[in-house]
């Protein structure tokens, strides 16, 4: 009996149902694991098989496909290259073992936080974040709502909640005019995002939007209650039920680090033209190799099913493609790039890591992340540094290191018993 | 549609929901207690944060990542701790 895959993809965003699903396509057994309860990834959460437009479209054929096997509720925690590779997860069946020929990682990315006075308040929550809430149920029907931040998603999220009923009482970008300016240029030269964009602004009509903001604290007793922004020399204290924050997107390469992928020094995994990563029968597609967008994801995801399961030959325009998608993805960068004057700045008291409560004073004497580690507990919590880390890769110029198996929390039960293998049908 | 019980009080929420939504839509905030005593709710809505942890059915989870059921059994995290 074989045991082994040959093509397991992790991640059903878009890259990831895109790869599978091409993989498929030239006729090897695929297993698609995601850690969430149905698939879709961030963008496409809530999105059902078979709704008119590509979601649908994407979700429908993966599911039908005879060659894929979805696995939803599934998380990677250990991982580890060879021949096969071997990857750990944990779903709510138990713990099992899976062998893989080729691993195509579409595990996208998460939003980026930054500590400021009152972020720990209940109600401060991610822009991206709030959009998920949503989408899982939070109603949000006349609550207020300050977005703040950076990047196009504030703008997404902003139209999306004020769809369902939320009052958006403004948008408050860090980047300042010109280049966000040059971003919406950009953006409505590629195929689609001009009518994508217009709709975008059809449903922003009347929310302020302020670039060169900042976001000052937050404030509350239990709950947040107000949020207090400066624009330009003048603070602006506005009464609200959330305030959705995030300062733009970070890949998600754990999984990729536990293989032994190498990272970019911007910390996205690096790949070359056909995806492929330094790690021989490991590719990577989607926001994990950097952020630019839904339609960098599928292609990318395309290009990776292709070269994992050899269909080279439909790959004839993917370079002139996948050079349209770079050009996006740097003016994305660029115009959004973190300018520190712009963003919050935490007092000796602000929290930085949640999990532990160590606060910026304890953190600002240490040199780097694992001194920091051992003489505060920060990074040791339950997120393992998914919320501190980034934070303080910003706030200090720490480089992150603190990546180890087991990626998830586990049930005791699920350690002591032995890991099944999960093997193809 | 589901029917569960959310800190003893049983509600009747949209299948689709997650557990975590359950809660904000109850108003039962602050999810739990940090070490220092703040009060804290959920941040990230898709699992990496870990601040939305709930006990459900006996077992500590991301309630952002756990559909709700018939019959479940969801507890706040300080509320079992007896500390809000």
């Amino acid at each position: 009996m074989n045991s082994e895959w040959e093509i397991v993809v992790v991640g059903a965003g878009p890259a990831g149902l895109m790869a599978a699903l091409t993989a498929a396509q030239g006729g090897l057994r695929v297993l698609l694991l995601d850690a969430q309860p149905t698939a879709g990834g961030q963008i496409w959460r809530g999105a059902a098989a078979g709704q008119k437009g590509k979601a649908g479209d994407l979700l429908r054929d993966v599911a039908s496909h005879p060659g894929i096997t979805v696995l939803s509720g599934a998380e990677v925690i250990a991982a580890e290259a060879g021949k096969p590779h071997v990857l750990t997860i944990t779903a709510p069946t138990g713990l099992s073992h899976v062998h893989a020929a080729r691993v195509i990682l579409a595990t996208g990315a998460t939003e980026r936080f930054l500590p400021f006075d009152g972020w720990t308040l209940p109600g401060v929550v991610g822009a991206g974040g709030l959009q998920a809430m949503n989408k899982g149920g939070l109603d949000v029907r006349g609550k207020r709502v300050v977005v703040a931040g950076s990047g196009p998603l504030l703008l997404a999220v902003a139209a999306g909640l004020r769809q369902k009923g939320a009052r958006v009482l403004a948008v408050a970008e860090q980047a300042g005019l010109p280049q966000v300016a040059a971003f919406g240029v950009a953006a409505a030269r590629l195929p689609g995002k001009a009518r994508e964009a217009l709709g975008l602004a059809a449903g922003l009509r009347g929310v302020p939007y302020w670039a060169d903001s900042a976001v000052v604290r937050a404030s509350g007793q239990d709950q947040l209650q107000t949020v207090t922004l400066r624009r330009g020399r003048r603070e602006t204290t506005l009464a609200c039920d959330y305030l959705a924050v995030g300062f733009g997107l970070i890949p998600e390469t754990r999984v990729a680090v536990l293989l032994g992928c190498p990272l970019t020094d911007v910390g996205a995994v690096e790949v070359n033209v056909w995806q492929a990563t330094g790690i021989s029968g490991v590719y990577a597609a989607g926001e994990v190799c950097g952020i630019g967008g839904v339609d960098g994801a599928l292609l990318e995801g395309f290009v990776a099913g292709c070269a994992a399961s050899g269909q080279m030959e439909r790959l004839h325009d993917a370079p002139r493609r996948a050079e349209v998608q770079r050009r996006f993805q740097s003016v994305l960068e660029q115009s959004f790039a973190l300018r520190p004057e712009r963003l919050p700045t935490p007092s000796p008291a602000t929290i930085v890591c949640r999990c532990e409560d160590v606060r910026h004073g304890d953190l600002q004497p240490f040199a780097n992340w694992t001194a920091a580690k051992l003489q505060t507990r920060c990074g040791m919590g339950a997120c393992q540094g998914r919320v501190c880390g980034p934070a303080c890769e910003t706030l200090y110029g720490w480089r992150f290191t603190g990546v180890r198996a087991p990626l998830a929390p586990l049930p005791l039960s699920q350690l002591l018993a032995e890991p099944t293998v999960l093997g193809p049908p | 549609m589901p029917e569960l019980t959310l800190d003893g009080v049983r509600v009747t929420v949209p299948a689709g929901t997650t557990v975590l939504a359950a809660l904000q839509n109850a108003g039962l905030s602050p999810l739990r207690r940090s070490l220092s005593g703040e009060a804290r709710g959920a941040l990230c809505g898709m699992g990496s944060c870990y601040e939305c942890r709930a006990v459900v059915d006996g077992l500590t989870v991301r309630s952002c990542l756990t559909p709700v059921r018939d019959g479940q059994n969801v507890c706040r995290l300080g509320e079992v701790n007896r500390e809000l």
